[in-house]
């Protein structure tokens, strides 16, 4: 059995207790709701996009530590970075979580590769993974909701 | 109903109940997890564990009578047919049905309960009728009546509770109007463990004339259930919640009721003739069987319901309260847990939040310690809403579980904090 350390990084488990970028922003251009209604996580993104560049971003929502940090950690990786960094990031983060052979690149990834210990537990992707589907409805701005059902 | 028998808390009878012998009928809480630790399953609710006695009987079944059932002339098919047919015999009593044409074989409570919104209530219900559930339905006990209630322009209605997640039944008289043409409630709540007062419904909705179904998945394997004594209408319940296989369980109907219905599902075994110019239907319960059924499952459902008659019930009883009560002492000492679902009557389940924890790391944290319990809204988003919370983590017990694996609980939900810091 995986390590419970493994997933609850420090870096996870300080981004849940102190979450970066909560909340609406002043402005925002751009918004989307997820929910993984298994879990009752629901996150709702708020992105403000300029000349193709992500401003300003945050989110409202209650989910567990892992959808929290994600969010966390996703909002202060993408802010002040172009849209297609941004889905970039979503990619590469999308199959280090769910893809056991994916290597977790730091130089991709910078602090996201703490989540490789997700794929350990293999019931918890979807919570890694909630606020990154959001955020990538969001900047599609096609204003569906995201299930990660 | 016999619930009389329960100990009241915080004045649990001794065990007189040999847990260990009984452990070990049960092959799969044998194992232990990664690190050598015993298994300690505590998700209960969701599905029991099979008896060795359930597992032997399906197999011997295939190894030795399967055949289809009703239609040979051959000795393995007569054979076949008598144990599924013992089976709804066996079914029938162990919930003091008065006929075993009472008894119809479904996949489950589920099915049992649309089986009933389908076949007896919609073809009664007209547009402003209402359909009454209660605040802590299962959504299988919400969606099937909401389905009909909006393809008949219906409304559902719903008997309140209160913070201990107790029903609120003072305004019942006045919810059991002159539109109200089904009652269907809960004899224990999944979520919560709350025992309705189910016999009192029953009796206040007949005074008026008004059929009641009772969902009794969760009440199967911790009360003794008497259907003629409860005097509802009808009765769903599940096997595998019982220590019976998954994809059988019964409903019973009152004959009265079943020989009135329109069958639920067209097919074989559920005829009496057919023509092209018409069909004339099987009486009940054939009628609504359609298809070759889950015979082995009910053979299964049929052992387990034998496994749990033989048990004695009243040392069973006070095993049962004698884990809730310990279990909810020794949670409440945990700093910053909450228990949801305080009601005076219930059975072993303990659904809980903890400050700065979401469920579901509860959840995760606990399994590291082999400790198995159920993360959620257990299917009662109502439930949640109510109480304004996202999910609990839920332990549920049954007659096999210990003390020692409620302390084993207690000590990995207190690690909780540990690990999210």
């Amino acid at each position: 059995m995986p390590e419970l350390r493994e997933l609850y990084q420090q870096v996870i488990v300080d981004h849940n207790r102190n979450p970066r970028h909560r909340g609406r922003p002043a402005h925002h251009t751009h918004e989307a709701a997820g929910d993984n209604p298994l879990c009752g996580d629901r996150i709702t993104v708020f992105v403000d996009v300029e000349g193709g560049v992500i401003r300003d971003i945050g989110f409202e929502g209650a989910g567990c530590a892992i959808s929290t940090a994600s969010a966390s950690l996703m909002t202060s990786a993408v802010v002040g970075k172009p849209v297609a960094e941004a889905e970039r990031l979503f990619t590469a983060f999308h199959s280090m979580v769910v893809d056991p052979a994916a290597p977790a690149d730091p130089r991709a990834l910078g602090k996201l590769a703490a989540f490789a210990g997700v794929r350990g537990f293999p019931a918890r992707v979807k919570c890694a993974n909630l606020a990154w589907h959001t955020l990538h409805a969001a900047l599609r701005a096609d204003g569906e909701r995201v299930s990660t059902e | 109903m016999t619930t009389t028998a329960r100990a009241p808390l915080g004045a649990p009878a001794r065990a007189r109940f040999d847990v260990e012998r009984v452990r070990a009928d049960f092959p799969l809480l044998q194992q232990r997890v990664a690190d050598g630790r015993p298994l300690v399953y505590l998700d209960n609710a969701a599905t029991t564990q099979k008896p060795r006695q359930v597992i032997d009987a399906i197999s011997r079944f295939y190894s030795e009578d399967n055949a289809n059932i009703h239609r040979g002339v051959y000795d393995l098919c007569e054979r076949a047919t008598r144990l599924y047919e013992g089976s709804r015999i066996r079914t029938a009593r162990f919930v003091n049905a008065g006929d075993d044409r009472e008894i119809v074989f479904v996949r489950g409570t589920t099915e049992g309960v649309n089986l009933v919104a389908q076949s007896f209530c919609k073809p009664r219900l007209a547009a402003g009728d209402e359909v009454l559930v209660s605040a802590m339905e299962h959504h299988s006990n919400i969606v099937p009546w909401q389905l009909i209630c909006g393809e008949k322009g219906a409304r559902l209605r719903v008997i309140p509770m209160n913070e201990r997640g107790e029903l609120v039944l003072d305004g019942l008289d006045a919810l059991l109007g002159p539109r109200t043409r089904m009652v269907a409630v809960g004899h224990v709540s999944n979520a919560l463990g709350t025992i309705n007062p189910v016999k009192e419904i029953v009796a206040r909705a007949h005074a008026k004339g008004i059929p009641v179904l009772v969902d009794g998945a969760q009440a199967l394997p911790h009360l003794r259930v008497d259907v003629r004594d409860l005097g509802c209408d009808f009765y769903a319940a599940s096997g595998h919640k019982v220590f019976g296989p998954t994809g059988i369980g019964f409903l019973y109907g009152t004959l009265e009721h079943l020989e009135a219905m329109p069958p639920y599902q067209g097919g074989g075994d559920m005829i009496r003739s057919v023509s092209f110019a018409g069909t004339t239907y099987a009486p009940p319960p054939a009628r609504f069987e359609a298809g070759t059924p889950n015979i082995a499952g009910a053979v299964g459902m049929a052992a387990a319901l034998e496994y749990v008659a033989a048990l004695d019930w009243e040392a069973v009883v006070a095993h049962e309260a004698d884990l809730l009560a310990h279990a909810t002492q020794a949670l409440a000492a945990v700093p910053g847990l909450r228990i949801i679902g305080t009601a005076a009557e219930k059975v072993g389940v303990v659904s809980f939040v903890l400050e700065g924890a979401h469920a579901h790391d509860v959840g995760t944290i606990v399994d590291q310690d082999g400790v198995a319990v159920r993360t959620g809204h257990h299917c009662a988003q109502p439930v949640m809403e109510f109480f304004g919370i996202p999910a609990t983590a839920r332990a549920s017990f049954a007659f096999y579980n210990t003390h020692a694996e409620v302390d084993a609980l207690a000590s990995a939900v207190a690690r909780v904090r540990e690990v999210l810091g």
